[in-house]
């Protein structure tokens, strides 16, 4: 059997599982979580500098150089298509032209739902600009197959709220856009446990992208193994294919002959 | 005297100056930034030759953690 890697935009990841920076206690610890996930691509944010208040501030690429990483800048906190492609040109400008990025366009602070209007216009521009674009969207299939259509290397549906750890809420709509897309689709929000992740993969989604499961666990780095393994044991369940479901079981594990009288 | 807005917080200069120099006011030389200049992206080989103007906008930003 071919080894089974996750293929984005052309290139194989050994890890499924993707995560982000944020929230965490310090430096140290986003490495370590990092490390302890074994993931290979890692969300980052863009955000003004210090300008000259701060000149020691330790900055996040030098414990996570890019030389190592897969470094995914965000649109984090963009809510219209000109904002998300203006922050996505200087995060290509800051990684000497790396044009892998992750698109998300808000709808709402309170709920951090995706605008898919703005995610499509965005996309488009991103796109024709060379950039290759993985992209947060709703769960809607329709949308998922119109960013694929577009040109996005991989589609990322929300499972739940971002930062909510509510789990898969929508496992019929993940099916849905895994059903009509060929890119990879990876669950993008949501995830709360393990088990939430080992879900995802065993739905048959090609990876799974989570922050806030990790950094808001008591203890990040256990949480981030933790994931590993999850990621890990759901697509080995998948490929595995599991048992159909059956309300009674008329064959019992153990023989049925040679039972003492 | 020219005043440029450097990530939303407005500066006076008395004399134009280069944006390689205002890094290096800034303590920035050398760190990894990326810069906008009035909506476009400066890349870091213009930063020597490319002077402030009155009403410049400046965006200069860094990677920080983020999902």
């Amino acid at each position: 059997m071919n080894k089974d890697t996750l293929l984005i935009a052309g290139k194989s990841y050994n890890s499924r599982l993707l995560i982000g920076t944020g929230k965490y206690k310090d430096f140290t610890e986003t490495q370590a979580a990092v490390e302890a996930s074994g993931a290979e691509i890692i969300t980052i944010a863009i955000r003004r500098s210090n300008i000259g208040q701060n000149p020691n501030e330790p900055n996040l690429l030098d414990i996570l150089p890019p030389s190592k990483y897969t470094l995914l800048p965000n649109t984090a906190g963009c809510y219209s298509a000109d904002d998300a492609v203006r922050t996505l040109r200087l995060a290509r400008e800051l990684l000497d032209g790396h044009s892998l990025v992750k698109l998300e366009v808000l709808g709402d602070p309170q709920s951090l739902y995706p605008n898919v209007v703005e995610t499509l216009a965005a996309a488009r521009t991103l796109v024709a600009d060379g950039f290759q674009v993985m992209v947060y969207t709703s769960d809607d299939p329709i949308i998922a197959k119109q960013l694929e259509d577009i040109g996005c290397v991989a589609i990322m549906p929300l499972a739940s709220l971002i930062g909510s750890g509510m789990g898969i809420l929508n496992p019929w709509n993940l099916q849905l856009i895994m059903d009509r897309v060929q890119v990879p689709v990876i669950v993008d929000a949501g995830v709360g446990t393990a088990s939430d992740a080992a879900i995802a993969m065993e739905l048959g989604c090609h990876g799974v992208l989570m922050n806030t499961a990790i950094a808001a666990a008591q203890q990040p780095v256990l949480m981030a193994s933790a994931m590993k393994l999850a990621v890990e044991a759901g697509r080995m369940a998948f490929l595995a294919g599991r048992m159909p479901k059956k309300l009674y079981s008329a064959t019992p594990s153990s023989p049925t002959s040679g039972l003492i009288s | 005297m020219i005043s440029v807005s450097i990530n939303g917080k407005v500066r006076q200069f008395d004399n134009s100056i280069t944006i390689a120099t205002l890094l290096e006011q800034m303590q920035l030389t050398g760190k990894r930034i990326a810069l906008e200049l009035n909506g476009e992206i400066l890349p870091r080989g213009q930063f020597n030759q490319q002077l402030l103007a009155d009403g410049d906008q400046l965006e200069i930003v860094v990677a920080v953690g983020g999902g």
